[in-house]
Formats: structure tokens, C-alpha cells, sequence
């Protein structure tokens, strides 16, 4: 097990979403335990492997035996590796919480549902530790499809939204795949290290330069930086609440990953930010985009689809901090990937909630009662909030606060602007929203309703709320913003000063 | 003067958490208001006397530290209680032990509602106070800076009305949007100085500037620290923000939150720019009419008000001015004053708004017009108020006239006699404005005989001791907590040793 640890994790999820349809066929039960077992081994696992990443360096694995370039490599770095908790963390508090949601919402579809679930983490955590151009592409392919799956298996509307983004992902992923055809004949090797290696002797290519633009382009759609983020809105809309939990944390942050992989450590800093300087207008789309995002997420009546707009202007963060290419830059990147992934997760984690309590998510209908009834989920929504907004000592104001400073070291005053303005008008839409959980009074009870508070407590819990597994995993994500916070510092120099590209 | 000595000690931490820890404990005995209202008040004697502890070692120059950890790779989350921070943290946990015992009676005369509420968030209040008061570095210092604007939301908007909750929307507004520019001048001071401790006499070392580059620079921390300081054109979330309940605009919006504004304004200044840089740059001279304007303009727009807490808001823009002021001009004796004003006009300032809620919560009347007489059914009350305001006008033996005079003794030693008009004007007007309600108070007859007397005790007794110290400060204005010569000795550091 200790050496072959990097592709454990894909292969243990790829195997256990190929038996969920088979073992529960007799007994649909079945699919969640199994489901949650898988999530939580390669929670285990991927720590495990940070840890001997710390230790030891980074880690490789040849598969089959055959030594790259020929065969395919799995490494894991310092990024990969932190990365791929970040995915396995946040997806095994989605699948905790799915249990008490996932009945409700996609009634008798729980085994596809948990097989797509699993499928999608696969897909997720190949391309985190693959060393190899083609094999992301086809982890990129696993990914997406059961990500279409996901969407669609959601309401009504949720089949054309799911298959507008398979439309636009599939373009996304052939743009990519284009790229990477260019690449493979200037350089005539798949594995990064090797491509990084060759890469300089053809700079002067135009190939070189069309292949990079391609599959920026390609990972732009996925990742839904603007303006390619067109398909983004409807499928976290109409995707199932559970769906939209998993996707939004971890969706777009893989295609960032994979952006800042390709940029950075196949490219190369120089070539990207200096001769063909793509990095400058990856930062100004994203800085159009967290403006656009945020502007448009006030004017949204719907809580997720709110928080859909929001995410395109968060996203807006992370592609701000790769395109300012400088190391302050970079850690504002990765560590907001971390820090977007327990926001966004905690707060459709609590629209899921709302959804399952009171049948929507409409934001004009809240009331103070809805905080009674869910005073916990409430609460972790302030806190996911206030990081949203970028307030200490919460993780948000860290992303925030060296997003700040890369850009101030790299002397351009818009983004400095962009960044405190986006955080002023996330404070808007999710005042307006606290506004009306805490204070708006209810409307007067319907004949026979009881509303009182008391009541609902008595019978419910001690704590208020009667579903621990849908509290759960909302009060430890949005409390952990708090840990991350604080000790940010660790994560920063343990983790992402480690790999900073060179160059930069 | 003699550098001084650094030691470590868990104290400043203790100080800050102990309210924090207050908080859940006061969410948790939701059910039973005795219990809760005991947290609070032991939560703030224990806060006090934490604090006190300190002042000794901070007069003999002896610092207390206390190092968290590395919150960002070079930038640790630091407190350290020197003397300008032991002057603010004295005056802070003090005057919320006095307030919190008028709060009690307060809530509990007007039967409101949501108390847990209340006194949870004016606990987190007072830690991040604290907390803004022992900082040692500029992030910490937002850190704390920015809790505390989250943590009086609540505050403001605790009576729930429309009004209450536009004006808990402006505050938001002002605060959060000051709250950016000082991310961003804190994160720009780093690019530059390489460091964020707060340092006597400037941080920033011998780093070089352009002009543009300086003045901006100093606009961004003046926007971020100056909201909370109502200097204008910024002040006007705190008029709006009086429609909380009376104990917090009287700790936090005539002690605590403004004056961790000024206090930011006087950090800025003293301890992250210094002296040289704003007179190399003339920063100190923008700065000085600012505050100048201010002061006239408050002044005038408080005649206008009939509301008496609008009028008292207005008078607490004004005077916080008055410390902008003293800042600005960098001469000896006028930070002495001005610093000495975040202790004078506090204790004669909370006695006001103490008297207002008294008044309020035992007559329900707000305006001045309706308070024709009220002096004779409420003697101590409005005799308190008689002293709080007499000293506002900066009249001996008050302790508003030290502050006063020191300040314009400062004004003559930087060589300037238009602030001296400028504060004489003030008095006047303060006097203009005052007047006319401790006239009516005493010699008006009530249109209709007053149906009660004085408010309750829990009410009364803290704002006769807060007349009462505002009248022994004034007196001899080192009694007791030694706020002179705190004074003083941070403006000596500031200054680079000239001991007045």
C-alpha cells in the first residue's frame, strides 16, 4: 500500500462506484454505506499522503512498471496532494449530509446517484494526481460526464441545463484536447516534467503558443471564469440541492487546479506571463468576472442561484490570483480554492437544508422564523457569510488579504479595487439576507399552525434542530473557516510556499 | 527616555478573552436573566482588574506581550499593552463595568426584548476593544477593528424597527467600506515597510516615498480609521446609529467604538507615520483642518437637534474631533491633551447618554422641548448632567477643562492660534447648546406635573459616579488611574523623549 499510495485513491473510487449499481441491486440500502465508506478511505488515505508528502518530498507512481515518458506517472506534490484533501474533505461532508436529503429531493434514485457521486470523485482526484497530459484528459472526460449526470438527474429544468453544460463541456474539453494535440507534436511527449523539459528549446512555436491558448480556453469553460461561464447558473439551479453541494466546491476548483497546473508547471511562468502574457488577461476577465458575479448575485430572488452568481465572482478570485502571477498572488490562489470550497459547500449545504424544512429556497419568503426553526444551519450560514465577505478572523479575509497584497506587489491599483469593492458587495447580498433570517417577523400564523418556538423545540432536540446528519456536516465545515483562519499561516508555508513555481 | 523593557505575559491575552468567553456562557443562560446578568458583570470587574494589573509595569515602562502565532508568514497576531493601549483599555473596561449595571437596570425597566442578544454581543464588544486597544501590530489591529464592527451590529439594530434596521444598514456601509480601505492601506504599509508593529515615532524607518504615493496612503488609513472616528464628512452613520438602546450608544458610541477610531487615528499618527513623516509631508496640516472642521460644523448641527441623543451625538462628533486635533498638531502638551480627552470626554460623555436613557426609561421623553422641569422630579439625575456638561464646555474645575487646556497650550507650542480660536469657539458653542436644557430641566415649570421620580438605582448610581469621577479628574486628573501621566509618557514616545 505505501508505495503505490498516489493512485490508490482513484482506483479505490473508480472500483467502488463500478460495484454500488451491482451490490445494491437487490438492496437499494446499501448504496449509501458503501458510498460513505469509499469517501471516508480516501479522506484517510489522501491525508495519509500528505503527510508522507511532507515527509519525504513528493511521491511518484509508474503505472505498470513503465517508466515515463512511456507510461503514465502519478505524482504528488505538495500541491496535488493538499489539493486532493480539499476534494476528498469537503465531498465526504456532502455524502454525510446526503443521507437525510437525497431521499427527498431524487426519490428512488439513490444508487445511481451515489455510483455518479463516486464516478465524479474518481474523475476528481485523477486529474489531482496525474503527471500525465492525456491521462487528465481522460479523468477530465470521467469528471465531467457523471457531473452531467449529476446535474440532470435533478427537477424539471435540470436536463437542459445539464445538457447545455454538456454542450459547452464538451467543447471545453475538445478545446482541450486540441491543445494538448498541438503540444504532443511540437514536444512529442505527454508527461508534464518531460513537456516542461522540452517545452523551452520550441518556445518560438506558434503551436507552442496555440496549444496553451487552446487549453487555457478549454479549462476556462470548466472552470467558468468569464466569460465562459454561461452554463454555470442554471446547472447549480436546477441541479438537486445534494448535487449542487458536491459540484460547487469541487467542480470549478479542479478545473482551476488544473489551469494553474498546466500554467505554471507545464508552461512555465515566464512563457505565460512574459512572452505570450495570457496571465494578464486571465486577471482582468476574472476581474470583470468577480464584478459582474457579484453584481448579478444581488439582484438574484433565488438563494442558490444566488449563490451560483456568487461563485462565478469567487471563481473570479481564484483566476485573479493566478493571473497576477506572483507568489503572493499564488497563495491567494490556492488557499482560496481551500477556503471557496468549505464556503460554497456550507452555505448549498444550508440551502439543502432550507429546501428539505420549508420545500424552497425563495430569498423574498425568509423570515426570522426560519432561524428559529434552523438555528444552527443559520448559524453556520453567518459564519460562511462573513468569510464570504472577507471578515477576520475567518478564512475568507486571508484569501482576500493576500490577493491584496499580490496585488499591490505587482503595483496594479484596479484589482486592489476590485477585490475590496467585491468584498463590500458580498456583504450587500448576504445582508440582505441576514437582514431577513434575524430580523423580518414571520407572517401571522396560519389558523392551527404553532410557530412558537417552544413548541417546535420540545418536540424536536435539546440543540433545535431535529436532523443531526443535516446539521452535522453544515456546523463543522462552517466552524473549520474559523481554524482556517487562524492557523492559515500553516497551511501557507507548509503547503504553498513549498511549490511555488519557479520563475516566479 | 530610556527604551522600554518588553516582557511576556499571558495578562493582555487574559483580558481580551475573558469577555469572549463570557459570551457563549451569556447564550447559554438564556433562560434565566440573573444568571446572565451575572456573567456580565463578573465578566467585566474580572476584565477591569485584569487590565489594572497592568498599568503599574505600563508607568515604570515595563510592556506586557503576548504572542498568538504567525498569522500570515512574517505578520504574527500580537497584543502588547503599552501605555497608550493600557490608558484606552482602562478607560474601556471601566466604564463597562459602570454600564453594565445601568444596562441591567435599563433592560429591565423598558422590559426588552432579546436581552441574551444584548449582552452577548456588548461582551464580544468589549473584547475586541481590547483587543483593538493592545494590538501590537496594524493587523492585529484590523483584526480586532473589524469584529468590532460586526459585533455592534446587533446593537444597532436591536429594537428591530425599520428605522433601527436602516440605520443598522448606513452603519454597515460606513464601517465595512472603512474596513476595506484599511485592508488595503494595511496590506500596502507592508509592501513598503516590510513591517506592521507599531512603533513610537513611525514605522515605516527610512523607506522612501513620493509624495502621491504618501498622501494616498495616509487618505486610505484616515477612510479606515476615521469612520469609526466621525471625523466629516464620515460621521454619519453615529447620529443615525442612536437609535440603539441607550447603554450602548452610551459605552459604545461615546466610549468604545468611536474611540477605537480615534485611538486608530492617534496609532496612525504617533505610531505608524510619526511626526517626522507628517510634517515632511504636511499630512499633519491636512489632518488639523479636518478636524477643525468638524468641530465648528458638529457644534452647529448640534443647536439643530430637538432629539437629545441626536444632540449628544452630535456633541461626541465634535469632540472627538478635538483629539483628531490634538493629534494632528504633534506638539507636546496637545497629544497629552488630546489623549487626555479619550478619558475626559468619556466619562463626561457616558454621564450624558446615561442621563438621557434615565430619563427615557422612566418618563419615555426624548426630546429636549419635553423636558421643561424635569430637573425637579429627577435632581441627581439632572445635577449629573449639569456636571457632564459644564465640563463638555471645557469649564473648571471639570475635567473637560484640562483636556482643553492642554490642548490649546499645544496649539501655542506648534506655533498655531487658530486652533486656539477654534476650541474657544467650540466652548462657546458647547455651552450654546447645553444651556438651554439644563434651563429647562431646572427653571421651566413641567407643563404637566411628572407622574414618576428618579429612574432606579442600578440607573442612578453609575451615572453620579461617572459625574463624580468626571469632577475628581478634573480636579487632579492623576487620581487613581494616573491618566496624565500615561498621557504624557505616550506622547513623550511619540515625540522622541520631550517630556512636558
Amino acid at each position: 500500500m505505501l508505495h503505490n499510495s498516489p493512485a490508490l485513491v482513484p482506483l479505490l473510487l473508480l472500483s467502488t462506484a463500478i460495484s454500488i449499481p451491482v451490490l445494491a441491486i437487490k438492496k437499494a440500502k446499501v448504496a449509501y454505506p458503501l458510498a460513505m465508506a469509499a469517501s471516508l478511505l480516501s479522506v484517510v488515505i489522501s491525508c495519509y499522503n500528505v503527510f508522507r508528502v511532507w515527509g519525504n518530498g513528493p511521491l511518484t507512481y509508474h503505472f505498470g512498471g513503465w517508466f515515463p515518458p512511456i507510461g503514465i506517472e502519478y505524482v504528488l506534490d505538495p500541491l496535488s496532494s493538499f489539493i486532493a484533501v480539499v476534494v476528498n474533505v469537503v465531498a465526504f461532508f456532502v455524502l454525510w449530509h446526503s443521507s437525510g436529503i437525497q431521499g427527498r429531493e431524487i426519490p428512488g434514485k439513490s444508487v445511481p446517484y451515489y455510483a455518479l457521486t463516486l464516478l465524479f470523485l474518481c474523475g476528481a482526484n485523477g486529474i489531482i494526481v496525474t503527471g500525465d497530459l492525456f491521462n487528465l484528459y481522460v479523468f477530465l472526460e470521467i469528471f465531467s460526464l457523471s457531473m452531467y449526470g449529476l446535474i440532470g438527474i435533478g427537477e424539471k429544468q435540470a436536463p437542459v441545463a445539464a445538457f447545455r453544460y454538456l454542450i459547452m463541456g464538451t467543447i471545453g474539453a475538445s478545446f482541450y484536447l486540441l491543445g494538448l494535440g498541438f503540444l504532443y507534436i511540437v514536444t512529442g511527449s505527454l508527461n508534464m516534467a518531460d513537456v516542461r523539459n522540452i517545452l523551452p528549446l520550441v518556445y518560438g512555436n506558434p503551436a507552442v503558443a496555440a496549444a496553451l491558448s487552446f487549453m487555457v480556453i478549454g479549462m476556462g469553460i470548466k472552470m467558468a471564469i468569464f466569460p465562459l461561464h454561461g452554463w454555470l447558473p442554471d446547472a447549480y439551479t436546477y441541479a438537486p440541492s445534494t448535487s449542487s453541494a458536491l459540484i460547487a466546491p469541487i467542480g470549478t476548483k479542479v478545473a482551476a487546479y488544473v489551469i494553474i497546473r498546466v500554467l505554471f508547471f507545464v508552461f512555465g511562468v515566464k512563457f505565460v506571463s512574459q512572452s505570450l502574457p495570457i496571465t494578464d488577461l486571465i486577471a482582468w476577465l476574472a476581474a470583470i468576472g468577480i464584478l459582474y458575479g457579484s453584481v448579478l448575485a444581488m439582484a438574484q430572488k433565488e438563494l442558490k442561484r444566488m449563490l451560483a452568481y456568487s461563485s462565478i465572482a469567487q471563481i473570479g478570485y481564484i483566476g485573479l490570483g493566478i493571473g497576477l502571477a506572483n507568489p503572493l498572488g499564488y497563495i491567494g490562489a490556492v488557499l482560496h480554492i481551500l477556503n471557496h470550497a468549505f464556503m460554497k459547500g456550507t452555505l448549498f449545504l444550508v440551502a439543502a437544508n432550507l429546501r428539505k424544512r420549508f420545500g424552497h429556497s425563495d430569498i423574498s419568503r425568509f423570515d426570522a422564523s426560519y432561524r428559529k426553526k434552523l438555528p444552527w444551519s443559520m448559524a453556520a450560514f453567518t459564519l460562511a457569510a462573513l468569510s464570504m465577505i472577507g471578515l477576520p478572523p475567518t478564512a475568507g479575509f486571508f484569501s482576500k488579504w493576500y490577493l491584496a497584497l499580490g496585488a499591490i506587489d505587482k503595483g496594479n491599483w484596479v484589482f486592489l479595487a476590485v477585490i475590496l469593492i467585491s468584498s463590500l458587495l458580498n456583504a450587500v447580498y448576504f445582508f440582505r439576507i441576514l437582514e431577513k433570517v434575524y430580523l423580518a417577523p414571520p407572517p401571522a400564523p396560519a389558523a392551527g399552525e404553532n410557530l412558537s418556538p417552544d413548541g417546535e423545540k420540545r418536540k424536536g432536540s435539546l440543540i433545535g434542530e431535529e436532523e443531526y446528519s443535516l446539521m452535522m456536516p453544515v456546523v463543522i465545515l462552517s466552524f473549520s473557516l474559523l481554524l482556517i483562519g487562524l492557523w492559515n499561516a500553516n497551511i501557507v508555508k507548509e503547503v504553498i510556499q513549498r511549490i511555488i513555481p519557479l520563475g516566479m | 527616555m530610556t527604551s522600554p523593557e518588553i516582557y511576556s505575559s499571558t495578562i493582555p491575552l487574559y483580558a481580551v478573552l475573558v469577555s469572549l468567553i463570557a459570551a457563549p456562557l451569556i447564550m447559554l443562560s438564556s433562560r434565566h436573566a440573573i444568571l446572565r446578568e451575572f456573567w456580565t458583570l463578573a465578566a467585566s470587574v474580572v476584565k477591569f482588574a485584569l487590565v489594572f494589573m497592568l498599568l503599574p509595569g505600563a508607568l515604570a515602562g515595563r510592556i506586557a506581550a503576548f504572542t498568538f502565532w504567525e498569522i500570515s508568514p512574517g505578520i504574527s497576531l500580537a497584543l502588547k499593552a503599552d501605555q497608550f493601549g493600557v490608558f484606552f483599555a482602562l478607560i474601556a473596561s471601566g466604564l463597562w463595568i459602570l454600564t453594565s449595571i445601568y444596562s441591567i437596570g435599563y433592560v429591565r425597566g423598558l422590559k426588552e426584548r432579546k436581552q441574551t442578544r444584548y449582552f452577548a454581543s456588548f461582551a464580544v464588544c468589549l473584547s475586541a476593544t481590547i483587543g483593538v486597544a493592545f494590538a501590537a501590530n496594524l493587523l492585529t489591529f484590523v483584526f480586532f477593528y473589524e469584529i468590532l464592527t460586526i459585533a455592534t451590529y446587533p446593537l444597532v439594530i436591536h429594537k428591530e424597527t425599520k428605522i433601527a434596521i436602516s440605520a443598522g444598514r448606513k452603519y454597515l456601509v460606513y464601517t465595512l467600506t472603512a474596513g476595506a480601505l484599511l485592508i488595503a492601506a494595511t496590506a500596502w504599509t507592508y509592501r513598503i515597510a516590510g513591517t506592521l508593529d507599531f512603533r513610537a515615532g513611525g514605522l515605516f524607518g527610512d523607506a522612501s516615498f513620493s509624495p502621491a504615493a504618501i498622501t494616498a496612503l495616509f487618505l486610505l488609513f484616515i477612510g479606515g480609521v476615521g469612520v469609526k472616528a466621525a471625523v466629516m464628512p464620515l460621521h454619519s452613520w453615529l447620529p443615525a446609529a442612536m437609535v440603539a438602546p441607550t447603554p450602548v450608544s452610551a459605552l459604545l458610541h461615546a466610549v468604545a467604538v468611536v474611540k477605537s477610531g480615534v485611538f486608530g487615528v492617534v496609532r496612525v499618527v504617533g505610531f505608524v507615520f510619526g511626526p517626522a513623516l507628517m510634517h515632511q509631508f504636511g499630512l499633519n496640516i491636512f489632518l488639523a483642518t479636518v478636524a477643525g472642521v468638524t468641530i465648528i460644523l458638529a457644534s452647529l448641527l448640534a443647536f439643530q437637534q430637538d432629539n437629545l441623543k441626536q444632540r449628544l451625538a452630535y456633541s461626541t462628533v465634535g469632540h472627538l474631533s478635538y483629539i483628531v486635533l490634538g493629534a494632528a498638531l504633534l506638539s507636546p502638551a496637545s497629544l497629552t491633551g488630546g489623549l487626555l480627552h479619550i478619558a475626559n470626554h468619556a466619562t463626561m460623555k457616558i454621564t450624558l447618554f446615561f442621563c438621557a436613557g434615565a430619563i427615557y426609561v422612566r418618563h419615555h421623553k426624548e426630546k429636549i422641548s419635553e423636558l421643561d422641569g424635569i430637573g425637579r422630579v429627577m435632581p441627581w439625575t439632572m445635577g449629573a448632567f449639569t456636571v457632564g456638561a459644564v465640563g463638555l464646555a471645557g469649564i473648571p474645575p471639570i475635567s473637560g477643562f484640562v483636556s482643553k487646556w492642554q490642548l490649546g497650550l499645544g496649539s501655542l507650542q506648534a506655533g498655531e492660534a487658530l486652533p486656539l480660536a477654534i476650541l474657544v469657539l467650540s466652548g462657546l458653542l458647547n455651552a450654546g447648546y447645553f444651556a438651554p436644557i439644563i434651563y429647562r430641566a431646572f427653571l421651566k415649570t413641567p407643563p404637566v406635573p411628572y407622574e414618576h421620580g428618579e429612574a432606579s438605582y442600578a440607573m442612578v448610581i453609575p451615572l453620579l459616579i461617572t459625574a463624580l469621577l468626571s469632577l475628581l479628574l478634573g480636579l487632579n486628573p492623576d487620581l487613581f488611574f494616573h491618566f496624565y501621566r500615561l498621557a504624557a509618557a505616550v506622547s513623550g514616545s511619540i515625540l522622541g523623549g520631550i517630556v512636558p
